[in-house]
């Protein structure tokens, strides 16, 4: 019985992260149809911020959320307005716009993957905050990872309340529908796209921040996450916020009892469910 | 008067690729060993690239899964290195990649525009971590030794697939089949319509082009010597004949070869000195590339021409 409960909170606990960074790529792939390849690196330079900020000016990581996220709000929504904007006024149709910038997203992954290897470089870092364990129900886990948990749950909670009772929220979820119908009925389109981007990224920020708590971080640990992310976004259903938060939850708790089984396989049974879900039902669980 | 500076040009540029085939075959006879192993680098991506191209291009499906075919080559070849004679071990690189992309293509070309991407992606990463867990727990080795042979041989050997790609790319380009998968590209559901079997074009195509991977990849393992499941299965395989093709440009078949060639020369250039900046300045022309040159380098120098020609006709 310990043992089963300790399978399902080790899997909660990374479910927790799987679904703050889904939700991120979920944003940007679902409104602003852009299939992020590059999410992982905006997951890292999190990362990466709160080491430096903890290592050097000895910044508590949960301080450094206040600043990453904005960081990294900032980089994404001024390259959508950019980048992305030029690629979708010169993409002949909204299907050619998402091939075009997928492949302009996999140019963003090697220059920040790059970028951060050349300030930071391509050493394994890590760094030692609540450090402890604790006792639940029979079982330990490490104080940190139960804190990540929170934020996460925390995050997401804060989020799908802005987009379920602003009015920016409305916009987005209108933009999610029909991007020209809701430029018809006075959403600054261009302006709510780019807002979409920059919460991916600002998702996948936090994220970062959060996985330095608990993990080893390195310059190229960002492919590995976006992978993940998206598993779980087509597991939850393209598009789907709530469909990511569950899907991530479900991921974590099914590499978790893959880890219980087999250390070494759960990257392959990911792979596994995600190919086997692409030829089954590849809208997932709640898509349309 | 048109129809003979067709036959003319058509004949000038049979006559050029005929003498730059002897150039590259004989190279090895006069060129230092360097620019034999350089070359023979360019074939490698060359051949990764334009079988990319061969279904990518008119299609439109984004393949990703380059990096696995490539790799199944390189495994198939240590795995069977030294219980068969060289040529064998190729075709049977090939022929592995060519089942797995029958059978990949079967199960996932009715997948449309992301969802392709995505599996295709997923495919390498599937076949690394299996390997890699494979090796560590099954048979408690990681990496295998790959018998070797002369760097000239591999060099004829990869311009010999080379000559047999561009054949069947330039036949499957231009006969039924290649309109075929142009229809593909464009609307697929007419093409169907139209009486295109399009799973049966499109799982062949896509078979056929892995064949060429699986062989490149069968005959860089014996360069190598050592490979593992990292080095085999390296997702940058699956990205750079995409960079590759877009930079030269996909409407014609020798924009394909100029991306890899230019590519290939300027990692050789780079990547012993500033191995990080190579990679940074490689992201900064894909996003360049993507945003100015839509029909890549081939596509711009045709605009330049057709404007500097243009301009003669008002002159005279």
């Amino acid at each position: 019985m310990v043992k089963i409960l300790d399978i399902v909170i080790a899997g909660l606990l990374m479910g927790g992260i799987y679904a703050l960074i889904a939700v991120g790529l979920s944003l940007q792939y679902g409104v602003a149809r852009v299939l992020n390849i590059a999410h992982g690196e905006f997951i890292m330079l999190g990362a990466f911020i709160s080491w430096s900020l903890y290592t050097i000016f000895g910044i508590n990581p949960l301080v450094s959320l206040a600043i990453c996220g904005p960081l990294v709000f900032i980089i994404g929504f001024i390259l959508y307005r950019t980048l992305f904007t030029s690629l979708r006024n010169s993409s002949a149709s909204p299907a050619a716009f998402e091939g075009n910038s997928m492949l302009a997203s996999f140019g963003l992954l090697f220059i920040i993957q790059n970028v951060a290897i050349l300030i930071w470089g391509a050493d394994i870092k890590g760094y030692s905050y609540l450090a402890f364990s604790v006792s639940f129900g029979g079982a330990k886990f490490a104080a940190n990872r139960l804190v990540t948990l929170g934020v996460a749950i925390i995050i997401g909670l804060v989020f799908y309340l802005f987009l379920a009772r602003t009015r920016l929220g409305k916009a987005i979820r209108a933009a999610a529908q029909d991007p020209s119908a809701a430029g018809l009925m006075g959403v600054n389109i261009n302006q709510v796209l780019a807002l979409c981007f920059g919460f991916g990224a600002l998702m996948a920020g936090l994220g970062g921040t959060l996985i330095s708590i608990s993990y080893q971080i390195q310059p190229t640990m960002g492919l590995e996450y976006t992978v993940i992310a998206l598993i779980v976004i087509v597991l939850g259903g393209l598009g789907s916020i709530p469909g990511s938060f569950i899907g991530g939850f479900l991921l974590g708790l099914v590499g978790s009892i893959v880890t219980y089984i087999q250390p070494g396989l759960s990257l392959v049974a990911y792979y596994v469910i995600f190919m086997l879900l692409l030829v089954a039902k590849p809208t997932g669980i709640l898509g349309k | 008067m048109g129809i003979v500076r067709v036959i003319s040009k058509r004949s000038f540029v049979l006559g050029l690729s005929l003498l730059i085939l002897i150039l590259l075959a004989t190279s090895p006879l006069y060129a230092p060993l360097y620019t034999v192993i350089l070359l023979t680098s360019i074939f490698m991506y060359v051949i990764i690239t334009v079988s990319w191209t061969m279904f990518s291009g008119p299609t439109g499906y984004i393949s990703l899964a380059s990096a696995a075919f490539f790799g199944v080559g390189i495994y198939t070849s240590a795995i069977l290195g030294k219980a068969l004679p060289l040529p064998l071990v190729i075709c049977m690189g090939s022929l592995v990649s060519f089942c797995l992309a029958l059978l990949v293509g079967a199960l996932t070309l009715r997948l449309r525009g992301i969802y392709f991407v995505m599996f295709t992606f997923g495919l390498v990463e599937l076949l690394l971590h299996f390997i890699l867990w494979w090796e560590v727990n099954i048979t408690g080795t990681t990496g295998r030794v790959v018998p070797t042979v002369s760097n000239t041989t591999v060099y004829y050997l990869m311009l010999i697939i080379f000559v047999i790609l561009m054949l069947t790319a330039y036949l499957i380009k231009h006969s039924k089949y290649g309109l075929a998968l142009q229809s593909i590209g464009q609307e697929e559901d007419a093409a169907a319509h139209t009486g295109v079997n399009v799973t049966m074009v499109k799982v062949m195509t896509f078979a056929i082009s892995a064949f060429f991977m699986g062989a490149a990849g069968a005959i860089m393992a014996t360069r190598w010597t050592y490979i593992d499941p990292r080095i085999a299965f390296n997702p940058l395989i699956s990205f750079l004949p995409v960079l590759m093709a877009i930079f030269g440009g996909m409407g014609q078949l020798c924009g394909p070869i100029i991306g890899a060639a230019i590519f290939t020369y300027l990692e050789e250039f780079l990547i012993t000195r500033f191995p990080y900046y190579y990679m940074l300045i490689f992201g900064i022309i894909m996003v360049v590339a993507i945003l100015y040159m839509p029909d890549g380098l081939v596509g711009l120098i045709q605009k330049l021409w057709k404007r500097i020609s243009e301009r003669k006709h008002a002159d005279t």
